[in-house]
């Protein structure tokens, strides 16, 4: 679609990241081989460029981590709150230093454009650890008793699509409540925590206190299956979640899980169309739709059915996928070959079920992991696009005609993670997120973040919030 | 009263399931034998069966809305309406606790008198709870936002084992304090003063369904609930540490709030803990429409 403003390419420099030929486990402050020797390489999903070779835990490796951390504790929960805080401000200040680096990075392993790496991931990853750190010195004010205790060693493992974001999710709190953690990242997204751990390092953070294991799904269940691990976090798929439920049954280990969604986003008919359209695009293709929250299934009020759709697909039409590294990319890659196949069945299904398939005009890169911009249309509930959580820019477009109907449809899913309402009228606002059973209601808005706001879910969306004060709770003996 | 006649014969009470506000008899037709501390027999308690127990989850569910639903005030009336009613069958409550549990009548009388204490305890929770654990989220731009607790549904409750009355009542007000509904198994051993409380209840101003107590075998009706897809969560207060594993193994597979066997005192003041296990943070955001510390605004 040429036109006489096209766009010239705009990348930004990726020389403000230096990536090392490879990169061992982060453990007792030291990087350190796997005791097997077993490394795997992680790539840039864009272009399928080795990026680096990560060594990759194995239960031996866990066991030494969670050892570090547990000889660590002692002297890290026993620090004046005001000492850790201090700690975890200078976290937050080196963060906002190499925010354009970590950016960059984030960009190159996880495939997402920079625009959202730079506007986004990376200001929430210091926001968090700046929220947490002003917690450490406060925490007999946090509502949980007058002087709470931490709970030990916390094994945390996060997915790939926010990675350093999930880090902070987790690292922030655990530590401002003077906890110690053993977190494995994601295997296709292994860099930015070990970069984080290097920041670890900057900070002068003592040894033991963080340690990062690289590594796949087995790394992950030894680390939450390790006897002396006292606190499970995870973030990732609701079936995963509920083999970690069964894992963690019958011990002490306290347990807080965020899982899947299905998240509904809703447009009655008196909502101000541009706006909702605006909204509808963030909920669905913010992160290449890679996200638990994502508002994949549109509910839209029948009698406006036809001027949002057009409206939506007119927007669809301007969005521009390539290069993450060009500023001006809104969709990047899919972040695994993986992920890309999933997405791929799920849509064939979907058409295969009956539903109508759209995409706009786009020419996909030829190397990379691609998915174009889709939305569905002629959904019903029984559809197997809304049910189960696609995790990729599909948007599925389903009817409604009373706010009644709406809510009905909202809340029939296993899910409870997000949902959205669209509407000029603020009592149908309350009166609908009242009835929404889901941990996050955003109206007139949509995926809006922020250190200070608990976020989890209801149903199978999982238990526990994180953010906010009552993120803090996972954290302590409570 | 002549003194020639016999001793009064007195009329035995039948005892029964508390189910969706009626009392039915179990469906398995099974009674067993519940005797005093030294054995001696006391009544005949309705056996519950997996169906029973099924049909105390659709009950709770069907009374969730409203209860859930109903104001905060509301609630708080309804629960100290039965330490109202509690108050004046307080000597029914003191023979049963005494029997239950062996203990002399003034150690059962303090026991059922802080029993009370703690419906009113709870009564006056209802309407705070959310002041104290929600809030209002100062987050950075134009956006408010509010977290508030919501009820997490259909909460299963086995009730402790040892105190049959006190610790019964700590482990159920807090849940329907909080607007959940409960389906309670009764301590195995003891259960009488929890389906007389069914009786209490039936005539406090709770509807039908928020609270449905079972009495049987503590295992056998917990595996059903803990698998239960459509209820929300469990307390295992009443479980020994095998059968809390394997409940707390059943219950993840729809990932219900599991709430821990955990050695507790019921004649301390509770914390705030078994309410909010079974409450769900809900944050609700929204544009203010103020663009920024430049002023300019909608």
């Amino acid at each position: 679609m040429a036109s006489a403003f096209e766009y010239a390419p705009a990348p930004e420099s990726r020389s403000v990241v230096d990536i090392a030929p490879s990169y061992g486990l982060f453990i007792d402050g030291e990087f350190t081989d796997a005791a097997d020797g077993k490394v795997f390489k992680t790539i840039s999903p864009s272009t399928e460029e080795v990026l680096s070779e990560v060594a990759q835990a194995g239960a031996e490796d866990v066991d030494r981590a969670v050892k570090a951390a547990r000889k660590a504790f002692e002297k890290w929960s026993a620090l004046p709150g005001s000492e850790r805080a201090k700690y975890l401000f200078r976290i937050a200040r080196i963060i906002q230093e190499r925010s354009r680096e970590l950016a960059v990075l984030e960009t190159l392993d996880n495939g997402k454009p920079i625009k959202e790496t730079r506007d986004a991931d990376l200001p929430l990853v210091a926001a968090h650890f700046f929220y947490y750190a002003g917690w450490a010195d406060k925490l007999d004010h946090a509502g949980f008793g007058a002087d709470p205790r931490p709970l030990g060693v916390a094994g945390q493992v996060i997915p790939w699509n926010f990675p350093l974001l999930m880090l902070a999710w987790k690292i922030a709190p655990a530590l401002a409540t003077g906890n110690t953690v053993v977190l494995k990242p994601a295997e296709t997204t292994p860099l930015s925590a070990l970069f984080f751990a290097d920041i670890c390092r900057q900070a002068g953070l003592p040894r033991g206190v963080v340690n990062i294991l690289p590594g796949y799904g087995d790394t992950g269940a030894s680390l939450v299956a390790h006897p002396d691990v006292d606190k499970v976090a995870f973030t990732g798929s609701t079936a995963v979640g509920k083999e970690i439920a069964r894992t963690v049954a019958g011990t002490r280990k306290k347990l807080t899980l965020e899982l899947g969604g299905k998240g509904a986003n809703i447009v009655f008919d008196d909502a101000p169309i541009d706006q909702a359209v605006e909204g509808i695009v963030t909920g669905i293709f913010f992160n290449q739709g890679q996200v638990c929250c994502a508002g994949s299934r549109l509910l839209v009020q029948e009698s406006i059915q036809d001027e949002l759709l057009d409206s939506l697909k007119r927007r669809l039409s301007t969005l521009r996928l390539g290069d993450p590294l060009d500023k001006n990319t809104d969709i990047g890659a899919i972040n695994s070959a993986e992920q890309l196949a999933r997405i791929t069945a799920l849509t064939e299904q979907g058409e295969a079920e009956g539903a109508e398939r759209w995409s706009p005009a786009c020419e996909l890169p030829s190397s990379g992991y691609w998915f174009a911009p889709t939305l569905f249309t002629n959904v019903t509930q029984a559809h197997t696009i809304a049910r189960d959580e696609i995790f990729g820019p599909v948007l599925s477009v389903l009817t409604f005609r009373t706010p009644d109907e709406a809510v009905a449809k909202a809340n029939n899913t296993q899910y409870g993670l997000s949902a959205g309402i669209w509407t000029e009228k603020g009592s149908r606002i309350l009166a609908v997120a009242n009835k929404l059973r889901a941990g996050v209601v955003w109206s007139n808005t949509f995926n809006k973040f922020d250190p200070t706001s608990p976020f989890g879910g209801y149903k199978e969306s999982g238990f526990g919030r994180e953010g906010g004060r009552h993120g803090l709770e996972a954290y302590l003996d409570v | 009263m002549s003194e020639k006649s016999e001793a009064r014969l007195s009329v035995f009470k039948t005892y029964k399931l508390y189910v969706g506000g009626k009392f039915p008899r179990s469906e398995s037709g099974r009674v067993y034998e519940v005797t005093d501390s030294k054995g001696k027999w006391l009544a005949n308690a309705p056996q519950s069966s997996r169906k029973d127990a099924r049909d105390a989850v659709v009950a709770a569910r069907k009374a969730f809305g409203g209860w859930s639903g109903a104001t905060a005030y509301n609630r708080g009336q309804v629960l100290y309406r039965v330490a109202e009613m509690l108050e004046g069958r307080k000597d029914q409550f003191v023979r049963e606790v005494a029997d239950a549990e062996g203990l002399s009548k003034s150690k059962a009388a303090a026991v059922v008198d802080a029993t009370i204490d703690r419906w009113v305890w709870y009564a006056g929770w209802t309407d705070k709870i959310t002041q104290v654990i929600g809030g209002a989220n100062p987050v950075a731009g134009p956006f408010f936002n509010l977290s508030s607790p919501e009820p997490t549904g259909v909460v299963a409750v086995l009730a402790p084992q040892e105190s049959s009355f006190l610790g019964l009542v700590s482990v159920v007000a807090p849940v329907i304090a909080t607007g959940n509904t409960a389906v309670v198994i009764a301590s195995e051993k003891a259960p009488l003063p929890a389906l007389s409380l069914g009786e209490v209840l039936a005539t406090s101003d709770v509807p039908g369904g928020v609270v449905n107590v079972l009495s049987g075998r503590t295992a056998e009706l917990a595996a059903p609930l803990a698998a239960h897809q459509d209820v929300n969560a469990i307390d295992l207060a009443g479980a020994d540490e095998e059968l809390a594993k394997e409940l707390e193994i059943a219950a993840a597979d729809n990932l219900k709030r599991v709430l821990r066997p955990q050695a507790v005192d019921y004649s301390e003041t509770p914390g705030t803990d078994r309410m909010t296990a079974f409450l769900e943070t809900k944050t609700v955001w929204h544009p203010t429409g103020s663009l920024g510390a430049s002023g300019s605004s909608y």
